[in-house]
């Protein structure tokens, strides 16, 4: 079992003072082993309380960010998944399922994670999954009025990855769960 | 001269316990054979040693240990002497033959003490005896160590409530006596010793003194054990016979100690019962006595003890604990013009935890504290000491951490006028402290007002104070203050849109007066809050009798456009350009087309102009194509004239895969998905197609430049955008030129000049499978698909 924690757009401090306390108090050290980060911190302590949570950060650049030098686009094997990381700000139209399909294609990956519009999205095509975690911090966004703290959790086991969104809503944390299984593609040879 | 003195008394100690140890041998051996009198002659002999008049109190306490421990041998033989049938009376009188009186008085005490165990004399007629009789030991190191062994050997011998050596005659009230008498009677010797010998010594005679002041000490001690010594006896008697003595030796050195030894050594009850006594001893010492350490001390003691328990608050009001240790307060200062203003500041601290602790609702005290602190300070312009500064900080915490709530704490009217006299760094400091313990505590600020009194409170962050000019600033701090400063500003909030619009525009006043390094930090949030509050004025129903000045979307976006265009001077093109984006999208919600069309403009702008960095322009055309498709509140013309400008970018950036991708992006312009009118299928193939062009312009150059045609990738990318189109439903983009597409890219894949490519292989695959599982899905779609053969 292996533990990926997907989170982003915090915007910290443009549009929001920091992490939801409850938030805070569920992720610890030590219980994470990779961090997938879409972007959009935007500050070197946001960066640092990443590290602290788990040393395996891997992030990719939002609009916002301070740092420059953080890719736009970014690739890693965790068990049998390949997973992408992309802001999403660079994928037009915003949001769009199709379009990020393509994007999914063009990085050759089962799971895309992808950013930018606040809203949790988890979604199955049949090139992979795409995964948006929405905004940890329930930030401001052009996108929607209604924006609820989330992040995601993903259990990595074989072939086989558990989803599990965590939502504040009204004070509460609430969690959902969907699964998704990797089908063993055989691909032509090249 | 010096180090042969110190030789020389290395040398007398140890002749002194050779002496001493060599007497002891012969002592135990009368002792063994029950030689009564050469015990006695051996002891007088080895207690001689301490007469001598040579040894700083240092050694002369290795002496008298030495001593001490064979006058233990010595009592027991005594006790068994008695038992054995001497009369303790006999004995008694006996030892006072001893020849010099120094010896016989160690003897007395030590028989004296067997005496009081016999019972056979009332214990307090003994210790009467005994302590009048070491008055005959004048000289001061001599006169303390043997009155120390008195008060030694009686310790456990004094007639106390529940004691063994109670009775009619004898109580408590004799028990005090004594100690206070020996406690007295050493006090004199003790600050005798400071008017001993040269006058060039003085310092070494106090390093002495010092070491010797545990013995005056241990006798206040004792008096606190006393269990039967209460309230009534304590301040009938104990303590002003004390105070009587500390005040009137007039020695700085004892009165210090021994007013901090009362305070640390007896019961807080005591001292809050005995305040007024306690306090107006204070104006009677000595000018020299550092009287604002030991006042502070009482006040934290008694702090602690309120913060102990809440039932033990109302003693203090019956008190009036607070208004007797104010005046206090206020009459040392006064008594003392030229205390140090750190003394100052330290005395009206502890002064203020003391409020703070017991009588937490009363913010008038605390005013007052801080108004005196003010006082005292006016005049003297921006402190200069280090100390000083570091305890005025101390001084404006302790409100904060005890209200855990700046509101409260901006209440207090002094609170900022002690804040204007830290030195800017300090000032920094400070509110950095209150900045930390509004995020700590989450609160809330709501009202113009206080954000007016707070900014003015943390200044020194917001701007430049005047004759600072910090180029020695580290960039990495600057950057955490500034950030704590935007972080801040997202802890303004009213639901009422009034009045956050007026925190929105004292915000806006106070961080444009901060100068362009400080803009880039504090516009965003300032930005987003005033975005929100569109938002909210949006969800409101619109008042069709509204007054002229009240909120609407218009005047704030009025506000943004004027703030956005200081961050041009700075220059922040990046931020402005999408900040100017954020604010078009949220005109566009409320319908506003000018002044999206406004925005957009100056965003557009700030691209032509300043943005000129290749990755940032990608960056820029991403964030100008993603934000106008989205835009639906543009008329045609407008409309056009944006997308036209925006593909035009597109094609003008430096590298041609750039190029490729961000004209295939501005397809999109021409098809959007919501609005029937929004779907133009020939622009978006024109777009297509001239992305196209660029592929293989692209080619071409890479080709002529270095010898192979390069990867196919941008063309499967296109065939992505042809599919998704197709899908969509565009009738421009037919089967025809799908499948033409397809051939290219096999072509050229095949051809020996391209570039292998993986990534582009397995795009490609992957899109050939799309369109094969398009098909097996049926229906509608698979039909669509169905001619396309790969």
């Amino acid at each position: 079992m292996v533990l990926v924690l997907a989170i982003g757009d915090l915007h910290i401090p443009h549009r929001a003072p920091d992490l939801p306390p409850k938030f805070k108090s569920m992720l610890v050290p030590g219980k994470i082993q990779h961090i997938i980060c879409t972007g959009n911190l935007c500050i070197k302590e946001v960066h640092d309380y990443f590290k602290s949570l788990c040393p395996d950060l891997h992030i990719t650049r939002g609009e916002y960010d301070e740092d420059y030098r953080y890719p736009e686009n970014k690739t890693l094997t965790i068990g049998q998944f390949k997973l992408g990381i992309c802001h999403g700000h660079q994928v037009i139209p915003w949001g769009d399922l199709d379009s990020l399909a393509m994007l999914q294609r063009q990085l050759d990956v089962d799971i895309l994670v992808t950013g930018h519009t606040h809203q949790f999205k988890a979604y199955k095509h049949e090139g992979g999954v795409v995964i948006n975690p929405g905004s940890a911090t329930g930030a401001y966004s052009s996108f929607t009025y209604d924006v609820n703290p989330s992040f995601v959790l993903m259990d990595i086991d074989g072939l086989r990855v558990v989803v599990y969104v965590y939502e504040l809503i009204d004070g509460e944390v609430k969690v959902d769960k969907i699964d998704f299984k990797k089908t063993p593609t055989t691909r032509s040879a090249h | 001269m010096i180090a042969d003195g110190v030789e020389d008394e290395e040398k007398w100690l140890s002749a002194g316990i050779a002496g001493l140890q060599q007497n002891a041998f012969y002592m135990h051996r009368a002792l063994d054979s029950n030689n009564l009198r050469d015990a006695l002659k051996y002891s007088a002999q080895m207690l001689s040693e301490l007469r001598t008049s040579r040894l700083s109190p240092h050694k002369y306490y290795e002496l008298y240990m030495r001593a001490f421990d064979e006058l233990r041998k010595l009592e027991m033989f005594f006790k068994e002497e008695t038992r054995r049938g001497c009369s303790i009376i006999d004995l008694y009188e006996l030892v006072q033959h001893a020849g010099n009186i120094l010896p016989r008085l160690y003897l007395l005490c030590t028989v004296g003490s067997v005496y009081i165990k016999s019972k056979e004399a009332p214990a307090k007629d003994v210790l009467k005896d005994l302590v009048e009789m070491c008055r005959g030991i004048q000289h001061p190191v001599r006169g303390l160590f043997l009155r120390s062994y008195l008060a030694q050997v009686s310790r456990d011998k004094l007639p106390d409530i529940g004691s063994e050596y109670e009775g009619d005659a004898d109580t408590v009230v004799d028990a005090v006596e004594f100690v206070l008498q020996n406690f007295t009677e050493m006090n004199k010797l003790w600050v005798r010793m400071q008017h001993q010998g040269p006058a060039r010594e003085k310092e070494k005679r106090e390093k002495e003194r010092s070491e010797l002041r545990d013995l005056v000490g241990k006798n206040l001690h004792v008096l606190s054990q006393i269990e039967g010594i209460d309230l009534d006896m304590y301040k009938d008697t104990v303590l002003p016979r004390v105070l009587e003595q500390v005040v009137n030796c007039k020695d700085e050195l004892a009165q210090y100690y021994l007013m901090d030894c009362i305070i640390q050594v007896f019961p807080d009850e005591y001292h809050l019962q005995t305040l007024d006594v306690l306090l107006g001893a204070f104006p009677q010492l000595q000018p020299t006595v550092d009287i604002k350490t030991v006042l502070s001390r009482l006040m934290e003691r008694l702090s602690n003890y309120a913060a102990s328990s809440a039932d033990v608050l109302p003693e203090f009001l019956q008190v009036e604990a607070f208004s007797k240790l104010n005046n206090a307060i206020g009459k040392v200062i006064e008594a003392q013009p030229d205390m140090p203003i750190l003394g100052v500041i330290t005395l009206y601290s502890s002064l203020l935890t003391f409020t703070l602790h017991v009588h937490p609702d009363r913010l008038d005290y605390a005013d007052q504290v801080l108004g005196a602190c003010v006082r005292k300070l006016s005049g003297k312009g921006k402190l200069e000491d280090n100390k000083a500064t570091k305890q005025i900080v101390a001084l404006l915490s302790a409100p904060l951490e005890k209200y855990n709530d700046i509101v409260t704490a901006l209440k207090l009217s002094n609170y900022p006028r002690v804040m204007e006299y830290l030195d800017s760094e300090t000032n920094k400091v400070m509110a950095t402290v209150i900045i930390q313990s509004i995020m700590k505590n989450k609160t809330r600020i709501s009202t113009a007002d206080r954000v007016e009194a707070l900014f003015e409170l943390i200044k020194g962050l917001i701007k430049d104070l005047d004759g600072t000019f910090d180029d020695e600033v580290d960039e990495d701090d600057f950057k955490e203050e500034q950030n704590s400063v935007a972080r801040l500003i997202q802890m303004f909030y009213n639901d009422d849109t009034e009045e956050m619009f007026k925190i929105i525009c004292t915000v806006r006043k106070h961080i444009l007066a901060g100068g362009p390094k400080r803009l880039p930090f504090t516009v965003p949030p300032l930005v987003f809050s005033s975005l929100k509050l569109v938002r909210q004025l949006q969800g409101q129903e619109e008042n069709p009798f509204g007054e002229e000045e009240s909120t609407t979307p218009k005047k704030i976006f009025q506000l943004l456009n004027q703030t956005l265009e200081t961050l041009s001077n700075i220059p922040a093109p990046e931020l402005a350009l999408q900040l100017y984006l954020q604010c078009a999208e949220a005109a566009n919600d409320c319908d506003l087309e000018p002044v999206a069309y406004e925005f957009f403009t100056q965003a557009y702008i700030l691209y032509e102009e300043e943005i000129s960095d290749s990755r940032a322009q990608v960056t820029a055309i991403h964030l100008i194509i993603g934000t106008l498709q989205r835009m639906h509140v543009f008329g045609v013309e407008n409309r056009d004239t944006l997308t036209h400008k925006a593909t035009g970018y597109s094609a003008k950036l430096l590298k041609k895969p750039d190029q490729c991708r961000a004209v295939y992006a501005c397809s999109h312009l021409f098809w959007v998905d919501d609005q029937d009118n929004m779907k133009d299928g020939e622009r978006v193939l024109l777009c297509l197609k001239r992305a196209l062009r660029i592929a293989n312009a692209a080619q071409q150059m890479s080709n002529a430049a270095r010898g192979s045609t390069g990867s196919v990738t941008l063309f499967v990318e296109i065939l992505n955008k042809y599919l998704y189109f197709f899908e969509k439903g565009n009738p421009q983009v037919t089967v025809a030129a799908i499948q033409s597409l397809i051939e290219l890219i096999t072509t050229e894949m095949q051809s020996d000049s391209s570039t292998p490519d993986p990534a582009a292989d397995a795009l490609f695959a992957s899109t050939l499978r799309y369109i094969e599982f398009q098909k097996q899905k049926g229906g509608a779609v698979g039909e669509k698909y169905e001619p396309i053969k790969v």
